[in-house]
């Protein structure tokens, strides 16, 4: 049987203290018309072997191809020690901190977590983390809601440079509590906001405003000249960040010229150290100031002290949380991503400050590298100008996804075809490169291309 | 038992810092200053973050320091109600790991996913099939997540229909309370409705409860109380006749896996707990991963993406075209797709023969341990009822008459090297135990379980003080909650 | 058994209810709310300013184990919140009636109060509640 250890003597010996003949006997609370007949669409169990083979069989099918996605999730490299450590069992199999004496290790970690997460986004206090990036910006508009006292509107301001899923997302999650989702269009020369596409709402009443920074195209915003036009007006600015660009980029903490900067930071937390493995788990972060705490959903770690004086660590601010307010919560939530949380953590500890900025600094370089030698094909060039941080939309004289296709056969995933969310753009794809790729890698993508673009006629 | 670890001597991360220290096999190359040059000036970070600088093995003493100070199911019993700790398969890990699948990217095209994506679609066929259930998506990221899509999935129903007045969920007062936030967090209003002593739903109570603005009911069957809902068949006639839908809390599948389907029970819709029920790891507070089931006329409204089959054998996403009715994407990309594998290779392994084990072995080891602890004295909330797969002690009358609570309890049973179970749920029966075992529990931990607490008991009628200011053989005593809270000590600050 | 001064009006949701004698009203929790919360950690009062409706949520205390709003007994306008529990939470639990005073409030002539009771129906309220 898997996973049960019940031989038939402890069953018998267990039967005869309950006081029953037989295990069935135990469901005879339960109408015998709605007991389980079979479960023919299940099939017969595999034992480990066999399903060793199976699932051998179909990650080969998957292969590995060289990959120039970006578009929310990041390709780098996870030092060995990062998931050695975190799938120890101690870490793999605890459950939620709640006896706080028994998880001291989990507790800890969680509070160097939020430590290095505050200050990496220049922000006073970090939550134990939310499910990912796309559910941190709902829950950031919610909290925005619950915070900014001064706006009634509900209204949140989302720039069409914001990425798309995410948005799609905090309107699926938040539109059911009267928050509504405004878009903000984009300049088409530099790919980034400009600050006349918020000029019609100078005399509304707007609760927040979402700043994406590097943008969905990889481009740079202006974010001090944002940040100001919404302070000016009491309006919140929640900032939407790549943890990694953070090594490099001015951290939202220190947006805008008054030296407050934003007022909600979140972001998904997937480049420090976790695979990209389809999508999933990944992990979102939030910070803010000291004095939004009492908003923040999630859990949060506090230091403390125990009956001897000894410092400790444990779950804290739990009144806001759904197992003790009920329907009044903050939020409904009743996790974090505590093992990802551990990942990041130990990725972060190994990588420091030096690391990290090497790691951004090589991925900057990295994308340059592909966008000069693919807009040196004939008929790509680069959508924007100005500047931009490890990720560039490119145009092409021809549809893209027969390119992609062309490329995928040779064992290249090209990047994202923008055209179901950009599609004004016309043909355009969104490429990446980290310090993953080498210059081999950049120049089989190119030969790869060259060959692709013959084999697709020109539009 | 608990490794002997001193507390005092683990530092912080930072405090191990040494400026210029770090793993440098890790990071790439330096580039010259100038291959950043073209970011502008205004928008550069100027001091670096405050990240530890230490080596890789001072890293790795750290950390594997830290794990040893917790408890874990690789470790130790957990009999906590309502969360389903068993074991988690080394298998699952290991083959959810497998490179291709850790390297593939969330985007990568269908041509280089199809045996992802084919065990995407058997989950999905097998979630369905143990639910007896005509939809499932896989998308949401945890049980209260599952739930969310749920309600938001009976509202839309309602909408659709133009049933504009349904906005009341009915919650039984035992509920666990993510179950009325997610109402809330749907826009919609809370009516709870008591049960009675014999812990089924007090029928009454709900015939006056339902009306035209009735949404639907949020129920765990078994329920939150380890006693199944004998008459969950009127309870469902009685909802439907008025118009609203049943929602199941999956919290408590483990009951019943293999002997009873929700589905069959009348439930429309219901979220299922893979990292409680399916095995998947609990990682010190998540990932979960809350896929949803629903009966046929929901399927238009599942949250997106789910996995399509299509001719040929080719499987493919299921988006916002396919399903121009969902409720739409509640997660970034697909879900927590790593938590999936590891749920899809658990099922597998287990097989059909396997899954009615799991609910006969789950219920047959909480029927055991309850029998047990009535008999060395202590308090059942529901003695004539079955056990489920879990089932509540009530420390009710020795807190009256030891002065020794079920705070005091759950902290000793640290002591003897077993977590405690989960305490002060539900709501509704004062001073319990919510006591879980789950079926990988072999009978001689039980047995060491009932010892335990047989043990406290002694000690809380002869000598108190080492309960009520228990624990004492863990790496911290009890901690100072008023003091966390009023003197909030988020993140550390370097003194200087 | 919980304190209940014999001058004070109160609610079924524990509030108590002081009428001073300029007109205002100062409200606050009583014993029994304090003790079952147990130590305060937090208090969050309204702003002088607002007008709230009768039964209007418009405070929360919050411990560690539980948060809970406190609903407006008496419809009308905040005059003050009480400035000491910013720092000192703990003065709701060590002196209800007194120092832990919530606010104080304006009440809107005229308007429909809640059911306010006399120190000996509360009493018996508690008495059948359990407390």
């Amino acid at each position: 049987m898997a996973f049960i250890p019940h031989t038939p003597a402890d069953v018998e010996a267990m039967l005869a203290t309950i006081g029953v003949a037989s295990i069935e006997q135990l469901f005879d609370e339960i109408p015998a018309s709605l007991r389980v007949k079979s479960l023919d669409g299940v099939p017969v169990g595999l034992n480990e072997m066999q399903i060793g083979r199976l699932m051998s069989e179909r990650a080969r099918a998957d292969g590995r191809p060289l990959c120039f996605i970006g578009a929310g999730a990041y390709e780098h490299h996870i030092p060995a020690a990062v998931w050695a450590l975190t799938t120890r069992g101690e870490f793999y199999s605890a459950y939620t901190p709640y006896q706080a004496e028994a998880s001291q290790g989990t507790l800890q970690l969680i509070y160097e977590y939020q430590t290095m997460m505050a200050s990496l986004t220049g922000m006073e206090v970090s939550n134990a983390s939310l499910y990912d990036g796309a559910s941190a910006v709902a829950e950031a508009s919610l909290m925005a809601v619950r915070a900014n006292r001064k706006s009634k509107s509900r209204l949140i301001l989302v720039p069409r440079t914001v990425n798309p899923q995410y948005r799609r997302v905090a309107v699926a999650t938040a539109g059911n509590q009267g928050l509504r989702f405004e878009d903000v269009p984009y300049a088409t020369d530099g790919g980034v906001t400009p600050l006349d596409a918020l000029k019609k709402y100078e005399a509304e009443d707007i609760t927040a405003l979402v700043i994406q920074q590097p943008n969905f195209f990889g481009q740079l915003e202006d974010v001090d000249a944002l940040t100001d036009w919404a302070h000016a007006k009491g309006i919140f600015v929640i900032a939407v960040v790549n943890p990694t660009s953070l090594a490099l980029l001015k951290p939202p903490g220190e947006w805008g010229t008054s030296g407050k900067g934003a007022d909600i930071v979140v972001g998904d937390g997937q480049p420090l150290g976790v695979p990209l493995s389809s999508g999933g788990p990944y992990f979102g972060f939030m910070t803010t100031r000291m004095e939004y705490v009492r908003q923040m959903p999630g859990r949060i770690v506090g230091r403390t002290v125990d009956l001897s004086g000894r410092e400790g660590f444990t779950l804290t601010l739990q009144a806001r949380e759904q197992h003790i307010r009920r329907a009044k919560a903050t939020s409904n939530i009743c996790t974090n991503q505590g093992l990802l949380v551990t990942a990041a953590t130990i990725y972060m500890s190994l990588m420091g400050p030096v690391g990290l900025e090497r790691t951004a600094a090589a991925s900057h370089a990295s994308t340059k590298d592909l966008v000069a030698a693919l807009t040196a094909v004939k008929g790509v060039r680069r959508a924007f100008a100005g500047p931009f941080f490890h990720e560039a939309v490119l145009l092409f004289d021809r549809p893209v996804a027969p390119v992609l296709t062309s490329l995928g056969k040779r064992g290249i995933l090209g990047g994202l075809d923008l055209s179901e969310h950009y599609p004004e753009l016309g043909y355009a794809l969104l490429v990446c490169a980290t310090e993953t790729k080498t210059k081999s890698d950049i120049d089989s993508y190119v030969t790869a291309l060259a060959e692709a673009v013959q084999a697709v006629r020109a539009a | 038992m608990m490794r002997t670890h001193d507390k005092a001597n683990e530092k912080l991360i930072f405090e191990y810092s040494h400026p210029g220290r770090g793993a440098t096999d890790q990071w790439p190359q330096p580039l010259p200053a100038t291959a950043s040059a073209d970011l502008p000036q205004h928008l550069r970070r100027t001091k670096p973050p405050l990240l530890p600088e230490v080596g890789e093995l001072e890293a790795v003493r750290h950390f594997t320091r830290l794990s040893q100070l917790n408890f874990s199911i690789d470790t130790h019993f957990y009999p906590l109600g309502s969360c389903t700790m068993k074991y988690n398969p080394k298998a699952c890990n290991q083959y959810a790991m497998l490179p291709e699948f850790l390297g593939r990217h969330p985007l990568a095209p269908e041509s280089h996913g199809q045996g992802f994506l084919a065990c995407m679609y058997e989950l999905q066929e097998m979630l369905k099939e143990v639910t007896g259930m005509q939809g499932v998506a896989l998308s949401p990221m945890a049980g209260a997540h599952g739930e969310f899509a749920g309600v938001a999935m009976i509202r839309a129903y309602h909408r659709s229909r133009g049933d504009l007045a349904r906005n009341e969920i009915i919650v039984p007062e035992a509920a666990h309370g993510t179950n009325p936030a997610t109402a809330t967090m749907c826009g919609c209003i809370v009516r709870e409705i008591p049960v009675n002593e014999e812990g089924d739903i007090e029928l009454d109570a709900l015939k006056a409860a339902v009306g035209p603005n009735t949404a639907g009911i949020m129920l765990t069957n078994p329920s939150t109380l380890g006693v199944f809902e004998r008459r969950i068949e009127e309870v469902a006639r009685i909802v439907h006749n008025a118009g609203g839908l049943l929602y199941y809390d999956g919290a408590n599948l483990n009951a019943i896996l293999g002997k009873v389907r929700p589905g069959d029970m009348g439930f429309d819709v219901i979220h299922m707990n893979l990292h409680k029920t399916f095995s998947t790891p609990h990682g010190g507070g998540g990932p979960g991963a809350g896929a949803v089931g629903v009966s046929a006329r929901l399927r238009p409204f599942l949250p997106i993406p789910i996995v399509g089959l299509e001719e040929g054998n080719r499987y493919r996403w299921l988006a916002e075209k396919d399903l121009p009715q969902s409720i739409g994407r509640l997660s970034g990309f697909m879900g927590n797709a790593g938590v999936l594998l590891r749920a899809y290779i658990y099922m597998r392994m287990l097989g059909r023969e396997g899954m009615s084990q799991v609910g006969e072995y789950a219920t047959l080891n909480a029927n055991y341990l309850l029998a047990r602890l009535k008999q060395a004295g202590f308090d059942a909330a529901y003695p004539s009822r079955r056990a489920s797969h879990e089932f509540i002690i009530t420390l009710k009358r020795q807190a009256r008459e030891l002065d020794v609570t079920t705070m005091d309890f759950a902290k000793r049973l640290l002591d003897h090297g077993i977590h405690a179970p989960t305490t002060y749920f539900p709501l509704l029966v004062p001073e319990c135990l919510l006591i879980e075992p789950t079926e990988t529990e072999g009978k001689d931990v039980l047995d060491t379980f009932v010892a335990a607490m047989t043990q406290i008991l002694e000690e809380a009628e002869q000598e108190p003080e080492r309960v009520t200011s228990a624990p004492h053989t863990m790496p911290v005593r009890r901690l100072d909650d008023v003091r966390a809270a009023k003197q909030l000590d988020l993140r550390w600050k370097p003194t200087a | 058994m919980s304190n209940v001064p014999p001058d004070l009006q109160y609610t079924k949701t524990h509030e108590w209810v002081r009428t001073l004698p300029d007109g205002t009203v100062e409200i606050g929790i009583t014993d029994h709310a304090q003790h079952a919360l147990g130590d305060l950690v937090f208090v969050e009062v309204p702003e002088g300013g607002r007008t709230v409706a009768l039964g209007e949520p418009c405070a929360v205390v919050e411990s560690v184990k539980a948060a809970s709003d406190v609903y407006s007994p008496v419809a009308g306008e905040i005059t003050l919140g009480n400035p000491l529990l910013a720092t000192e939470p703990e003065a709701v639990n060590n002196d209800p009636y007194g120092k832990g005073w919530l606010m104080r409030l304006a009440p809107t002539k005229g308007a429909a109060s809640a059911e306010l009771m006399a120190a000996n129906d509360y009493l018996k309220l508690l008495q059948t509640e359990g407390g």
